[in-house]
């Protein structure tokens, strides 16, 4: 064993292995799978082609599926410790379990919505996967992480992987132009980030983020602190596309292949927010006067502009794109908060979005056909006669989005609002309720679209195995945990209390 | 004393180039300007005694990333002039007032805070001596498990570089 680190340290990180090895596992599996690649992936027209590309395809979603039931799997065994592991970079607690289930479950369902996608668009399944995976990798050290050194490695795998996984329906505009901006703008973010982590480590001489949490307590307020905080908030800021920094989301939620948008708008926000718990709760509580006022702003400014850019757009992703930057400023009033209650709120609602908003992405894939893309609006036009199953989902989660009861969106909301009150921000959770409001009427204009019209100028919905999984059981979520949400409740408040070094979160109140 | 200013001269040296960069037509005298301050970096490093960085910043940076720089620059072949603004001068001034903004707002904060250094990181005594002994160390002892993560980074990064380029998987 090396110095500095344990054997157990090894046990400890056995998810984030397991998915490490899946995914390398599933590249060797793409290589030596007997099909000719270059023919297959092409289409080149010739139905045996297509039919093999097919069976390709659905092999290795299966093997996809598998590591990341793996992965579930291995994660039972931390159910209930609280650790700090390989020297105080990585975190095994609560928090980063919950979260880690959020990541895998959206994984999965985004591979059971690939599937078909993949297929239709004859893009080559195994990179795509591995790239997926990858991303959750990510996404899981970042949530473990209780070091900067960590998170940020944690931050730039599920990055990068973000950043192909746009571009990868090569022949579209869109999508290049998507890849595109994603990766400028995100590389021109993660330097602002980087350049407030480096005044952070300079100014406590330390990257773990529980010593400075000790560094920085009782000091006099310091400038150079400030400086560094507002540096950190603008780089997470743009990761969870919070107003003014959600420039990229629309572009590119529009132009990414579809499960992916839903991808990045459901894991890699959750990561992000995961993170900035970690930074801010556990790493500047000293601050906490200075980052709540900013993240009060960016609350307010986010739900606002998102909702109010929402009401014109006529493509459903460019609304849904909006529409999650929105939810990103509902989602950071429980920052500002900063209770356990908030924090728990957060982590609800996290995980309620992700159900409702998979499901909406869940029924624009089922729209995409090999010559529409199927996610204009007009395209739902008459939806309801045409296929009521798929009009009826699409209906739920719209009002799950909007907050109507009794969908799990509306106990979300109620908590979050709640739980803003609860730490005296009365007002901001006004705003709030006002924004839902707002929101309604695009949510609204959807259904109104599959019910009410009647001229059936878009495509027939296809259905498939694994897209009919994915609707029933983002369906099934958002029913359940609307009727019946006491268990997650539960789970969420106990995750909230092991963030940060026993109580960080209670002392900030 | 003697260290402040090798500081500030490299710092100028450093901020004085990175203008350079921006503010010439060429595009290879501004790739050249890189260079330059690449190697200031560099000094900087020195000075901070990491002379394994220093190394590793001329190799990697001044060497192998200009080199590329460049590589891109003779093959896209910038021969646009710039596009001309319909009111360049009005561009300016805000150009100049909103960094001069943001110049003031340094200032303030450089001045309000105290001169006080930061506390020095505890000191980890490692079992090597030597500058890159030590950098290697922490690479394979304390931050085995970040590394690791960072090769699985590279190979996304291979893997999305093929996907991208090539034509046909």
């Amino acid at each position: 064993m090396p110095a500095g680190l344990a054997i157990s340290d090894f046990y400890y990180i056995l998810p984030e292995l397991v998915i490490t090895g899946g995914a390398l596992l599933l590249l060797v599996a793409d290589v030596l799978l007997p099909v000719a690649r270059a023919a297959a992936a092409a289409g080149a027209g010739a139905d045996g082609l297509t039919e093999r590309h097919r069976r390709r395809t659905q092999i290795l979603s299966w093997i996809t599926l598998g590591v990341i039931g793996a992965t579930v799997l291995s994660l039972a065994p931390f159910a209930d410790t609280h650790v700090e592991v390989a020297g105080g970079l990585i975190a095994v607690d609560r928090f980063a379990l919950f979260f880690k289930v959020v990541f895998l479950a959206a994984a999965a369902l985004t591979v059971l919505m690939s599937t078909r996608y993949l297929e239709i668009e004859g893009a080559s399944p195994g990179e795509y996967y591995f790239l997926v995976l990858c991303a959750t990798l990510g996404m899981m050290v970042m949530a473990g992480g209780i070091d900067l050194v960590t998170i940020f490695i944690g931050l730039e795998t599920m990055a990068v992987s973000f950043y192909i996984l746009a571009g990868f329906i090569k022949p579209s505009q869109r999508s290049n132009e998507a890849a595109v901006t994603y990766f400028l703008l995100g590389a021109f973010s993660l330097g602002i980030l980087l350049y407030g982590m480096s005044l952070m480590y300079g100014l406590s001489g330390t990257t773990s983020l529980r010593t400075m949490a000790v560094a920085f307590a009782g000091q006099p307020r310091d400038p150079r602190l400030v400086l560094a905080v507002i540096l950190v908030v603008a780089g997470i800021g743009f990761k969870i596309g919070a107003v003014p920094f959600h420039m990229w989301a629309p572009d590119v939620y529009e132009g990414a292949p579809t499960p992916i948008t839903a991808y990045l708008s459901v894991g890699s926000k959750a990561a992000s927010f995961a993170m900035l718990l970690r930074i801010f709760l556990e790493g500047l509580p000293a601050t906490s006067a200075d980052w709540r006022l900013l993240f009060e702003v960016l609350s307010i400014v986010t739900m606002t502009v998102g909702n109010v850019a929402a009401l014109t757009q006529t493509n459903l992703k460019r609304m849904l794109a909006y529409s999650s930057i929105a939810h990103a400023g509902y989602v950071l009033m429980g920052v500002v908060a900063g209770t356990p209650r908030g924090v728990s709120a957060m982590l609800i609602y996290l995980l309620i979005y992700a159900f409702m908003q998979l499901g909406a992405f869940a029924v624009i894939v089922m729209m995409r056909r090999r010559d529409v893309v199927g996610d204009e609006l007009k395209d739902y036009s008459g939806l309801s006669a045409r296929n009521p199953l798929a009009a009826f989902a699409m209906l739920l989660f719209m009002l799950s989005l909007g907050g109507i009861p009794p969908t799990a969106g509306f106990m979300g909301k109620f908590w979050l609002f709640g739980a803003a009150i609860d730490a005296g921000y009365v007002w901001l959770a006004v705003i709030g309720v006002l924004n839902s409001a707002i929101s309604l009427y695009y949510y609204v204009r959807v259904v109104v679209f599959m019910y009410l019209k009647t001229e059936a100028i878009g495509s027939e919905p296809a259905f498939s195995a694994p897209l009919g999984v994915v609707v029933g059981v983002t369906l099934a979520a958002t029913i359940v945990l609307g009727v019946y949400p006491r268990l997650l409740f539960e789970a969420a408040e106990a995750s909230a209390r092991t963030l940060g070094v026993a109580g960080t979160a209670i002392a900030l109140k | 004393m003697g260290e402040a200013i090798a500081f500030y001269t490299l710092a100028a040296f450093i901020l004085g180039f990175a203008v350079l960069v921006i503010a010439t037509k060429d595009t290879v005298h501004s790739v050249l300007f890189l260079v330059l301050d690449f190697l200031f970096v560099a000094a900087l490093y020195v000075l901070l005694e990491a002379p394994f960085l220093a190394v590793i910043q001329v190799l990697v940076y001044a060497g192998g990333i200009v080199v590329l720089y460049l590589f891109v620059v003779m093959l896209v072949n910038l021969k646009r002039p710039p596009e001309a603004h319909q009111d360049p001068r009005r561009r300016t001034w805000l150009g100049f007032g909103l960094s001069a903004a943001i110049l003031a707002e340094l200032a303030a904060i450089a001045l309000y805070s105290s001169a006080g250094a930061a506390p020095a990181g505890p000191a980890a005594a490692l079992p090597v001596a030597g500058n890159t002994e030590q950098v290697g160390w922490l690479l394979y002892t304390r931050y085995l498990i970040p590394f690791e993560i960072a090769s699985m980074l590279l190979l996304v990064a291979m893997i999305g570089a093929i996907v991208l380029a090539k034509r046909e998987l």
